[in-house]
């Protein structure tokens, strides 16, 4: 009967060419689960073989697991599989993974937790999740068998999809007893296995979605085609907060294709029987926008009023000690101003959405961060019950955080419903850059004294910061803007962080490490100020910071070795580094760079990393890997400056990142302490680099950056 | 009317000249592993073959294009066989994977040009832009190709 399963999985040994002979050996499927290219999983409630909400086994034995987070690349579709495989005791051959549906999970009561993916969050909170879903679904398909056989449950054992009663060697294959062990209910549920028995969690495997990602079947949101579907473009007002005032549209009367012109609040789309027709319209278009007062807005005063905040007394966040009492007996005190521009996510896949809302049922097609979230804004903008909105996730070109909050889906379902047919609503790369949910501007004041021997006493910390939840402020304070400085695991005996929220019309949303991000710069920057103050290289003086934390250590030892620290670099090179943790992760990097003729170029970067458990090493490997270019594009180029209210930069010309020219040579060595911890890989990454390379530059140059990016600093005659 | 040829059939087009050939290749041939990602040929995720030649088709005029013959990620091989996308899958370059379409065609194109890269012909020839940061992987994986074409 596997016969037949095998037979259905059948693939192609590439063999380049027959002259050659040179066995590529990647297959596409044949030695692994299987991803379909349209992964959104079918939302009906039971089927007979579904043990529970996670697995479902179909009699030929495809073992359907469901996923419940969003792939944006980094690797969770595979990766959490492979924790429930491993209590499973299946066929990873067999496994068939699928989207958890967002529309069970709004009727059952979030039977998948939260299917938001931000956070560093899928494989850090669901992985003991879905670790005792496979535990659970295993010991019924076991107590199944022992059931069929009359023996005790005891007796038997699960291995690569079957159970064999030990006593007399008999089996049963998952899917003869799928539907049996679906009735099966439990004494007690059963425990999960601890780090020391992962026989599958740990292993190098493939990640299932890269075989559709190298021939362009992939289906992202921007590629889903639905019967009748008409196209929009959009474009919102470009002063956040703004209305519509009036659409001229005799601009485009008669224009080839063009459907209707939909007026919403804040944006004006147009719809078309292509995209290209819609796009090329709607830049003709004479739009009236409607602005207020943010429209006279702009970024100097923005800066200005950042720093300026810095002299308000601030919401204490955090106070060991009694920075007042001390900071007066310091023989020395060090004080620096640092502060961080707007930037934009800019994933690769413009937003976009395809609605079909049809009476009472609304469909949306999607490749989104944020499912639940999907949900409710497609229920709002249609009128429509939440269980009558059915969201099929695709995959997605990047999120980084944008993708978390699917404004696109509001428009799309909007537009869908004004017109009353299926519509895929996509925006322009500029509406992408100039209608963000930004990192926010911040600014900070460092204060720190030392004794006479050096030794830091007191260490006093103010920032000002936007929230991009101001409902959520407690007390004057939103935890994402202070994350990094609350959290520090620098150990002084008197240190305090106070607080400023500080917001301005500019929508903000996470940014791949929110808070950390524009924080770990700071920290790690000054840490190194402080370091030289205290007259100490960088690395010895974080350890006598952080000499209670014997993980911390052991990644610098890794940093230390791995990077040549302290080796002599020629003139204008140096080398950075900086450590930090968070998402349960520590990781630290060394940053090598050139300086000539005021041009900065990052040449190497060794990245150490203790994040615990290590599912897959690839997936963790590329996570830091693409976060700590991320946080490079970051440093080196990104800022978003607003004038008269408005983005003014539009796309890669004016938002510029990094390119394989920018590209370091990258090394990175996992040194996982032992223990329970599962640390998140996907965001530290994009916080470490930033202060690494400033280091970098200062050991340099001797030129210490205190804003970025990088390339509003003049370093000509620097080195 | 524009005649084109893609992935070795003939289509004739009927838009108007302007039309980017990426939307013609999406839009009105349904080929869609192609992608958009800037509409001003700054990012480089709509890269396809004219005449084999890498060309950004988002800022490519379909008039412009008259009787090429083009290829896309759909037609670079049958089954993946490229050596450049079997590279690219043994290095495992793909996180989001937008991108990648463009980044197998510009590299499948280059490596026509130079056989023997080295690190810096590849950093300053390969201008595609990767928002996951696969670049470190991609590197690998046109040494990679660039060795298995060789066999």
């Amino acid at each position: 009967m596997n016969m037949q399963k095998l037979s259905r999985r059948e693939f192609v040994v590439s063999t380049l060419s027959a002259a050659g002979g040179l066995a590529i050996g990647v297959s596409t499927s044949a030695d692994a689960a299987s991803l379909s290219v349209r992964p959104w999983g079918n939302d009906a409630l039971k089927h007979s073989g579904e043990i529970n909400a996670w697995v479902l086994i179909e009699p030929d034995d495809t073992v359907i697991i469901r996923y419940g987070r969003a792939e944006m690349g980094q690797g969770s579709f595979t990766a959490l599989p492979q924790i429930l495989t491993e209590e499973l005791e299946c066929d990873w051959t067999f496994v068939k993974p699928e989207y958890a549906s967002a529309n069970r999970n709004h009727k059952e009561n979030k039977v998948y937790g939260s299917l938001s993916t931000g956070g560093s969050r899928a494989v850090r909170e669901t992985g003991e999740m879905v670790q005792q879903a496979g535990a659970s679904a295993r010991e019924r398909l076991i107590a199944a068998a022992a059931k069929r056989w009359n023996v005790a449950a005891t007796d038997c054992k699960a291995a690569m999809s079957k159970v064999t009663h030990t006593p007399t060697g008999r089996t049963f294959r998952f899917g003869e007893l799928a539907a049996e062990a679906a009735l099966i209910k439990l004494d007690k549920e059963p425990a999960i296995k601890k780090a020391d028995q992962f026989k599958f969690i740990g292993q190098r495997i493939a990640r299932l979605d890269v075989p559709h990602k190298i021939n362009g079947t992939a289906i992202y949101g921007i590629d889903i085609s639905v019967p009748n579907m008409v196209h929009a473009a959009i474009i919102a007002c470009p002063v956040f907060g703004g209305t519509v005032k009036s659409v001229d549209e005799r601009p485009i009367a008669g224009a080839r294709g063009i459907l209707q012109v939909v007026k919403l609040r804040d944006a004006v789309a147009v719809v078309a029987d292509r995209y290209f027709r819609a796009k090329a319209a709607l830049d003709k278009l004479a739009i009236e926008w409607e602005v207020g007062a943010a429209g006279s807005t702009d970024s100097l005063q923005f800066r200005k009023d950042y720093i300026t905040a810095l002299d308000q007394t601030g919401a204490v966040a955090r106070h060991d000690g009694n920075v007042d009492a001390a900071m007066p007996g310091a023989a020395k005190v060090i004080e620096a101003v640092y502060d961080a521009p707007i930037i934009a996510h800019a994933p690769m896949e413009p937003l976009n959405a395809t609605a079909h809302v049809q009476g009472d049922r609304v469909d949306v097609w999607v490749g989104t961060q944020n499912a639940d979230m999907a949900l409710t804004f497609a229920a709002q903008a249609s009128g429509v019950k939440p269980e009558n909105v059915y969201i099929h996730n695709t995959f997605s070109g990047g999120g980084f955080g944008r993708r978390l909050r699917p404004d696109e889906v509001a428009q799309a379902v909007a537009v869908s419903k004004a017109i009353g047919k299926p519509v895929k609503l996509l925006w322009s790369r500029e509406e992408e850059i100039r209608q963000g949910r930004y990192r926010t501007q911040a600014a900070i004041r460092f204060k720190a004294g030392f004794d006479a021997k050096g030794t830091a006493i007191a260490y006093d910390i103010r920032n000002s910061a936007g929230s991009s939840n101001p409902q959520a402020v407690r007390n004057g304070l939103d935890p994402q803007t202070t994350q990094g400085l609350i959290t520090t695991a620098y150990k002084l005996p008197n240190l305090r962080v106070t607080s400023i929220i500080k917001n301005t019309h500019v929508p903000l949303g996470p940014w791949r490490a929110p808070g950390h991000s524009q924080n770990v710069f700071f920290m790690e920057s000054f840490i190194d100020e402080m370091a030289l103050a205290a007259g100490q290289d960088p690395i010895k003086f974080r350890r006598s910071l952080l000499a209670h934390r014997a993980d911390f250590q052991q990644v610098l030892d890794v940093l230390e070795s791995k990077s040549d620290w302290g080796k002599p670099m020629p003139a204008g090179k140096g080398r950075g580094m900086a450590i930090h943790e968070s998402y349960d992760s520590i990781v630290g990097m060394v940053a090598e760079v050139a300086v000539s003729n005021g041009e900065v170029k990052v040449e190497r970067v060794v990245i150490a990393c203790d994040c615990g458990v290590v599912v897959n090493p690839r997936g963790v490997e590329t996570q830091l890997e693409g976060g700590m270019i991320y946080g490079l594009s970051a440093a080196l180029f990104g800022e978003i400056t607003v004038k008269n209210g408005r983005v003014v930069e539009g796309n890669f010309d004016t938002y510029p990142v990094v390119r394989l020219k920018d590209a370091p040579k990258t090394e990175v060595y996992l040194t996982p302490t032992p223990g329970k911890k599962w640390g998140g890989v996907g965001e530290p990454g994009a916080t470490m680099i930033q202060p690494a390379v400033t280091n970098a530059i200062f050991a340099a140059t001797g030129k210490r950056l205190r804003s970025l990016p990088i390339r509003n600093h003049n370093l000509s005659g620097a080195a | 009317m524009v005649n084109i040829k893609v992935n070795g059939t003939s289509h004739q087009i009927d838009v108007e000249g302007d039309t980017p050939l990426l939307w013609v290749l999406r839009e009105e041939i349904g080929l869609t592993g192609t992608k958009f990602g800037c509409g001003i040929a700054a990012c480089g995720a709509c890269t396809v073959h004219v005449n084999g030649q890498a060309v950004r088709s988002c800022a490519m005029p379909i008039a412009s294009v008259d009787g090429a013959d083009i290829t896309t990620i759909e037609g670079l091989s049958a089954d993946s066989r490229h050596p450049v996308q079997q590279a690219w899958l043994t290095e495992e370059v793909p996180q989001c994977g937008y991108c990648q379409s463009g980044q197998i065609m510009a590299t499948a194109a280059y490596l026509k040009s130079n056989p023997n890269p080295t690190d810096a012909d590849i950093d300053a020839n390969l201008t595609n832009i990767c928002r996951c940061g696969t670049y470190e992987r991609l590197r690998r994986a046109v040494h990679r190709a660039a060795a298995m074409m060789k066999i």
